[in-house]
């Protein structure tokens, strides 16, 4: 994680003992400072941060992602909320209408869980193993490939191109996501190659 | 972009056209409020409705959707008839001096070549004219009738404000303001930027409509200074990055190209890529093209790839035409020649056009492979949904794979904003169910075949066993382990070229820039426009020190920006010919008598002197072009073309139809309309409250907009008898959609040729998939025909009908 001392950690940091000193001296008598001190923590200060980047639009405003267990630290990890980056310099902690939801994406209930087979004519997909859909992918593609890659070209210079098999790639991977897709795909010799920078 | 988000603090005037950042790019539009209430800058916007950018502006003007390059070719004329020219730039630091050849030509809206049997050009007389030493011929007072600005002159001579007026249907009192305001910026001490998006790239000619404001720019002297720019606002979190990577037909990473088959060998393939310079000095600076592609090779086959064997060239693809784009793959699906696709992430079912078609095309495939976060349309296309999706499923044949991935917040790596700045993140939350990172289903997929070719041997084995996968855990390579291949290291120990005593970098050492990827096999770099991202000083990408002391907006210290952490392209233009800033108060860089020094990154070498070297380093002539040459198919000055589907004729060639080297498919001609058939035009747009078929799937988002409309005006309802949310339907030649029509004062009809034209506006969010309503989308009716150049569809401007249709379902 990579969140240096800025506002947002200092909050963090210093916790809801700030909270009950400040209320004090706001002007808040002694008993209520003390029924103040009794009220639960701020819920984030439990939370681990993480630095984000909105997956939408190309404006690519800084967030701050909680999360109840620490994901960097090997234990499992449930979004609970997310926010725009204070420190961020293009957005300065704001968020549009579609950053501020983020977290319903994540969370949606139309997220994929299992790889699903829908077979030929059926009108329904079917739970398989990622062993199961891997054999079946490689075996296709392999398939396709020696009957259809065309080695040479009319001319006999090598060509090595396979148009019947085509990939789109997903332009809200990482660059790093897009190098390891394009190595794959190009070994496979496909030409049929784009993502959403034509549409 | 040319510029940064940030960047835009520094300007004066803000264009809008072709886009609507206050909906689409809210938090990135704040820097133009930024701009109003601290400079005193200007924003105008140009578009079919009065959106919620022009709700916002000092001015705004109506605009015929496809009639861009009218206007600003219209502007460009008014700038030259009223001398508002920056005429020291425009006179160093672009070509107008230069001649061009005899036997080119323009006429009847067309410039001269054309072939109409190959709806193309033959574009030999589209070049300049050199001299015997090899330089281009400069006429500096520009005044030889075959210079670029006599040429430039004559081609906007035609249109006038008149032209505009009845072309756009832009009151010609509008036009003639947004010139006055525009010509203001020709000041050296005043720029203008332009933010466009998908209203100027959806269309026949979508990139001679940016080509026509980058001229327009130059010719103020607003290219690469700080508030200029051609500011392409960009769709996804990593549209930037993924054309950066080359994730398309005819790229390499890094902006190369994919072999043709026309080039048998690596020589050949190189030999047009000497990129010699075309003035005296100029850096020219893809001469060092080579270095890029050896070390690209060394990245992608290891040490397979040797001088010896081409860097491995034989087992690159080769082309055997420009581009197998997706509408072409589309295409051939339909015609029952793809028999496996794969969509990642994508969702080509609701995105591209004709949609009755798409659904014919996947039908077709053997097998589809899904790989999503979401549920998608794409993935379920067989699925019946009523009106939304009338499909048999017990016909279509095709076996679909849905693979779960995980989505941002499951994952770590970079993303390339519209400003070229790469931004590392981290993962922060546990995948749901059995979901995996792409790379991760990459890496089984590559494993899986390449055992298969193994066991079984097959055809042409050799680039699956020859690339190169040198990664501690092969079953799933980490982001900081691909990140460094993308940036580069050298092989074997680097030595200074003057003094071979001297040491550069040691062997498996990360390069710090491009400027140390070498030819001869000795470096490796994956994409050496990222050279600098993954240092021997760490992962320059996850920098978050926002300081910025110049104030300026540049944020050198915050993440990294291709290339070499420039954050204004073209910097060396935002100082005079001596090197002086053309504005003292806006300074990027400038020339201390030895050096260039400032805030940002130089665009130029750093002991260049000034009036020896032009700013524009990446032509070989050192300065930008007005006359484009060769590089556009559809001609080396924007010129007017109506849509594809359009309710008035050319007036340049009443005969001519859309664009007339833009591809089209047999089939799909039969498919256009007419305006006598369907006299409305419908334009394709964004809602702030939406991303995309993703936030449908949000409840928030859902909330928000829950139900697919399209938008028409008070008159158009009026003549049709629609209500304001009354239920209607829209038809095109290829599609119908039912809608709630939402009748506003934002659209209003255009007078255009004496007609009357009424525009509908037809939002992009719903599907069948979700938890907004179902809905339908643009795709459903626009045409199956995209940009002459890169193959973008025409959703901007496209015809359809409209009727009041009953309540309940169809
Ligand atoms: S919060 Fe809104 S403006 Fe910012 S990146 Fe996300 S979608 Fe774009």
């Amino acid at each position: 994680m990579n969140i240096d001392l800025s506002r947002r950690s200092f909050i963090r940091l210093s916790g809801a003992g700030v909270a009950a000193t400040s209320l004090a001296a706001m002007g808040f008598q002694q008993a209520e400072a003390a029924e103040a001190a009794h009220v639960r923590d701020f819920k984030l200060a439990t939370m681990t941060e993480t630095r984000n980047i909105c997956t939408y639009c190309s404006v690519a405003c800084g967030i701050i992602m909680y999360s109840k267990g620490d994901l960097a630290a090997g234990e499992k990890a449930d979004l609970i909320h997310i926010e725009g980056d204070a420190d961020h310099p293009t957005n300065k902690g704001t968020l549009c209408p579609k950053g501020a939801a983020l977290k319903d994406y994540v969370k949606a209930e139309t997220r994929l869980t299992h790889p699903r087979l829908r077979k030929p004519g059926s009108d329904r997909f079917e739970q398989i193993t990622w062993d199961e859909a891997f054999d079946k992918i490689a075996r296709a593609v392999k398939d396709d490939r020696d009957a259809n890659l065309i080695e040479k070209n009319a001319d006999g210079l090598t060509v090595n191109r396979l148009t019947t098999t085509g990939y789109l790639a997903a332009s809200a991977t990482t660059n790093e996501t897009a190098w390891a897709t394009w190595k794959v795909v190009r070994s496979l010799g496909i030409v049929g190659f784009d993502n959403q920078a034509r549409v | 972009m040319t510029n940064s988000w940030t960047d835009i603090k520094n300007t004066d005037l803000v264009v809008i056209m072709g886009g609507n950042a206050a909906e689409a790019h809210p938090c990135g539009f704040k820097w133009v409020t930024e701009a109003k209430h601290h400079r005193g800058a200007k924003l105008i916007v140009v578009d079919p409705r009065f959106n919620r950018s022009a709700s916002v502006s000092d001015y705004y003007a109506p605009i015929r959707p496809g009639s861009d390059i009218a206007f600003l070719m219209g502007v460009i004329r008014w700038c030259i008839e009223n001398d508002k020219v920056q005429w020291d730039y425009v006179r160093n630091y672009t070509n107008v001096g230069y001649l061009v050849r005899e036997d080119f030509g323009w006429q009847d809206g067309m410039f001269t070549g054309y072939d109409e049997e190959k709806r193309s050009y033959d574009q030999t007389s589209w070049e300049y004219e050199l001299g015997e030493d090899g330089y281009v011929i400069n006429d500096e007072t520009l005044e030889h009738p075959r210079c670029v600005w006599q040429l430039l002159k004559k081609h906007v001579d035609v249109y006038t404000p008149e032209f505009v007026e009845n072309l756009c249907g832009t009151p010609k009192d509008r036009f003639l303001k947004i010139c006055e305001m525009i010509g203001e910026t020709s000041s050296p001490t005043k720029t203008m930027t332009s933010m466009y998006a998908l209203g100027w790239t959806q269309h026949s000619k979508g990139s001679q409509n940016i080509r026509g404001m980058a001229m327009l720019q130059l010719l103020l002297g607003n290219i690469g200074v700080p508030g200029g720019g051609m500011n392409a606002l960009r769709g996804h979190s990593n549209i930037q990055g993924l054309t950066d990577v080359g994730l398309m037909s005819n790229l390499i990473p890094g902006y190369l190209a994919m072999p043709r088959e026309t080039e048998p060998d690596f020589a050949t393939y190189m030999s047009t890529r000497g990129n010699k310079p075309l003035r005296p000095n100029q850096m020219s600076y893809w001469q060092n093209y080579g270095k890029f592609m050896v070390s690209f090779m060394k990245a992608l086959w290891g040490d397979k790839a040797t001088a010896e064997n081409g860097w491995g060239y034989d087992w690159l693809p080769k082309l055997d035409i420009a581009q197998y784009d997706a509408m072409r793959m589309f295409n051939m699906m339909k015609n029952g020649e793809v028999n496996i696709y794969f969509c990642q992430g994508f969702n080509p079912i609701l995105s591209f056009p004709n949609r009755g078609k798409m659904t014919e095309a996947f039908s077709k495939l053997k097998l589809l492979v899904v790989m999503d976060p979401l549920a998608t349309e794409t993935a379920a296309f067989w699925e019946n949904h009523g009106i939304y999706n009338d499909v048999d499923s017990a016909s279509i044949q095709t076996e679909v794979l849905e693979l779960p991935t995980t989505c941002f917040a499951e994952d770590e790596g970079a993303t390339v904003n519209s400003g070229r700045w790469l931004q590392w993140h981290w993962a922060g939350a546990t995948p749901p169910g059995e979901a995996k990172t792409d790379v991760w289903i990459m890496s089984q997929i590559y494993h899986r075949i390449k055992a298969l070719y193994e066991a079984e041997g097959g055809k042409a084995p050799e680039p699956i066993m020859n690339l190169s996968w040198d990664y501690a855990d092969p079953e799933e390579p980490t982001a900081a382990e691909l990140a460094m291949e993308l940036n580069g290291r050298a092989l074997t120990t680097l030595y200074d070229a003057t003094d071979p005593t001297k040491v550069v970098l040691e062997a498996g050492k990360q390069v710090s820039g491009f400027g140390q990827l070498r030819d001869d096999g000795s470096t490796m770099g994956a994409c050496w426009i990222y050279a600098g991202c993954f240092t021997e000083d760490g992962n320059m990408m996850a920098r978050r020190d926002n300081s910025d002391p110049s104030g300026m907006g540049v944020f050198q210290q915050w993440s990294f920006a291709w290339p070499a952490n420039r954050r204004v392209l073209y910097n060396r233009a935002s100082c005079d010919p001596d090197g002086k800033p053309w504005d003292p108060s806006r300074v990027l860089i400038e020339w201390n008598g030895e050096k260039w020094v400032g805030p940002d990154i130089p665009d130029i070498a750093v002991t260049a002197k000034p009036r020896e070297v032009g700013p524009f380093i990446m032509n070989p002539e050192g300065t930008s072009r007005f006359f484009s040459r060769k590089l556009m198919r559809d001609g080396p000055f924007p010129t007017h073309m109506e849509p594809f589907e359009s309710p008035v004729a050319n007036p340049l060639n009443p005969e001519m139809r859309g664009n007339p080297v833009a591809r089209v498919f047999p089939d799909d001609l039969a498919t256009m309309a007419t305006s006598d058939e369907f006299p409305l035009v419908a334009t394709s747009y964004r809602l702030t409250e939406h991303f995309h078929y993703w936030t449908k799937h949000n409840y928030v988002n859902a909330v928000n907009q829950p139900e697919f409309f399209v938008e028409i005006s008070e008159e158009l309802a009026a003549e049709k008898g629609i209500k304001k949310g009354g239920r209607v339907r829209v038809w095109s030649k290829r599609g119908q959609v039912w809608a709630k029509a939402v009748v506003t004062k934002r659209i209003r009809p255009l007078i255009c040729d004496g007609k009357t034209v009424h525009v509908v506006g037809i939002p992009i969010h719903w599907g069948f998939k979700g938890a907004a309503r179902k809905g339908f989308g643009p795709n459903t009716l626009g045409p199956f025909v995209g940009d002459a150049n890169i193959e973008t569809p025409e959703f901007k401007a496209f015809l359809v009908n409209i009727e009041p249709a009953s309540e309940g379902l169809a």
